[in-house]
């Protein structure tokens, strides 16, 4: 103890110089607003910074409670986005006209699923029994014929491509007015092209010639293009030659597709179905 | 003894009065800002008691401070003023030999010695002072320049009124 105020009053100058250089640093922070503001500043960015990084760690701590939050946030959302709305407007062209009636009206759809290179390929449309389509209404898009309605539900149509080896579409050639079907498969599964069978052997087939719907069948308008003869064959043996057709519709791209509604095709069906039923 | 109390009240005063209500209102760009009132610490006597000097040091800060409206940066510069006063005599002065002389003056002591001792006395003042001012080294080199203009306009003055006093008491 003695040694201590010993030391003390050996240094007592050092001593007085910290105890009025502390008063004095006490007195500039409380009074002076720009230092205190400094000293006050810098203990916040201390704290601040410490309280960031705990919250870094706590941040890493909590994250499967945040991605499932996020997660839920996200369905919730994702519920909400125009995608997940059914478009239930339906755009059905019918022009009124008085010198002719209307026979055929178009509704669009748009192709949700499709596919090319199965052996038999369909098409699902987000139209269905709700907008008026039935089975066995014809599809066309903007290029060409695309096959016929195969199943409907309330909301949804699956479709017989034009690539299906059950569709059958009754065809003509322009120039010559011939007329056989086009089918696919069968030996042939290039998706560009098909075959038209039942054209006979005596008439002239030119490559290049256009191949459009007969008209025959309640399905089509007369003429809507379906293609282009690109290579004939002549088959030994057989009064039918193969006819290799060029589709003008490219399948892998297809977005949108016209469903046919024939408005006298109930009418027809019925007459023929009488005559059948008499012969 | 009662006549260096006397003195050196009177010294206090009139530096205070010069400080507060002269050269408070001189200052060149706020780079060179004078504080000569220092001077009453300087030449305190060699016997004033190490408690005294802090308190005598204390108190002439806190004055100019009141003056300044800056609590505590004066009375801070004093402080280590005042130390740094204790350290230089203690290494420069031995005490035996001027137990006659009672003042670190500029005629007792002579010019040499007195130009150093105001030139390291002031640059710890101003030192202290300005960077307690600033409360920072952001920007460091605006600081410099002010502790540096600072203190050569405070030791011009020191040092001229020292010699003015001088040659008046002497003769």
């Amino acid at each position: 103890m003695r040694n201590l105020w010993v030391f003390i009053s050996k240094y007592n100058a050092f001593f007085l110089f910290i105890i009025c250089f502390i008063i004095s640093i006490t007195l500039i922070i409380r009074n002076n607003s720009f230092q205190r503001s400094g000293v006050f500043n810098s203990s916040n960015e201390i704290v601040g910074e410490a309280y960031s990084r705990i919250n870094k760690v706590q941040r890493y701590l909590r994250l499967a409670e945040v991605n499932d939050s996020l997660a839920k946030e996200n369905a919730t959302l994702r519920k909400d986005l125009k995608m997940s709305h059914f478009d239930d407007s339906l755009v059905q062209q019918s022009v009124v006209d008085t010198i002719s009636r209307q026979q055929y009206t178009y509704i669009v759809a748009r192709i949700v699923n499709n596919s090319i290179h199965q052996k038999n390929n369909y098409i699902t449309i987000n139209r269905g029994s709700r907008h008026g389509i039935l089975p066995g209404m014809g599809v066309i898009c903007s290029s060409g014929v695309v096959g016929i309605v195969k199943d409907v539900s309330a909301d949804y149509a699956t479709i017989y491509s034009l690539l299906h080896s059950d569709t059958k579409i009754s065809a003509s050639i322009t120039e010559n007015q011939a007329f056989g079907s086009l089918v696919w498969g069968e030996g042939n599964s290039d998706p560009r092209t098909a075959v038209l069978q039942d054209i006979p052997n005596h008439i002239q087939v030119k490559i290049g010639q256009h191949v459009v719907t007969s008209g025959y069948s309640t399905l089509f308008p007369e003429g809507l293009p379906i293609g282009r003869i690109l290579r004939t064959k002549e088959k030994g043996g057989e009064s039918f030659p193969e006819i290799v057709v060029r589709l003008d519709t490219d399948f892998s791209t297809l977005q949108y597709v016209y469903v046919i509604k024939d408005l006298f095709g109930a009418e027809k069906e019925i007459l023929e179905k009488q005559s059948k039923k008499d012969g | 003894m009662g006549r260096t109390i006397l003195i050196n009240i009177v010294r206090f005063v009139l530096l205070i009065f010069i400080q507060a209500f002269l050269l408070k209102n001189i200052g060149f760009y706020n780079l060179s800002i004078p504080f000569p009132y220092i001077l009453f610490i300087m030449l305190l006597p060699f016997e004033v008691p190490n408690w005294l000097l802090f308190l005598l040091a204390m108190a002439t800060g806190l004055t100019v401070d009141a003056f300044y409206d800056t609590a505590g940066l004066n009375a801070a510069a004093c402080a280590v003023l005042a130390f740094v006063r204790i350290v230089f005599i203690n290494v420069t002065v031995e005490r035996q030999g001027f137990e006659n002389e009672p003042e670190p003056k500029l005629g007792i002591m002579g010019f040499r010695w007195f130009f150093i001792y105001t030139v390291v006395l002031t640059l710890f003042h101003h030192v202290t002072l300005i960077f307690l001012e600033a409360f920072g080294f952001f920007d460091i080199r605006d600081i410099l320049t002010r502790v540096f203009f600072s203190s050569l306009f405070t030791i011009f003055l020191i040092v001229i009124s020292e010699f003015i006093f001088f040659r008046k008491k002497e003769r």
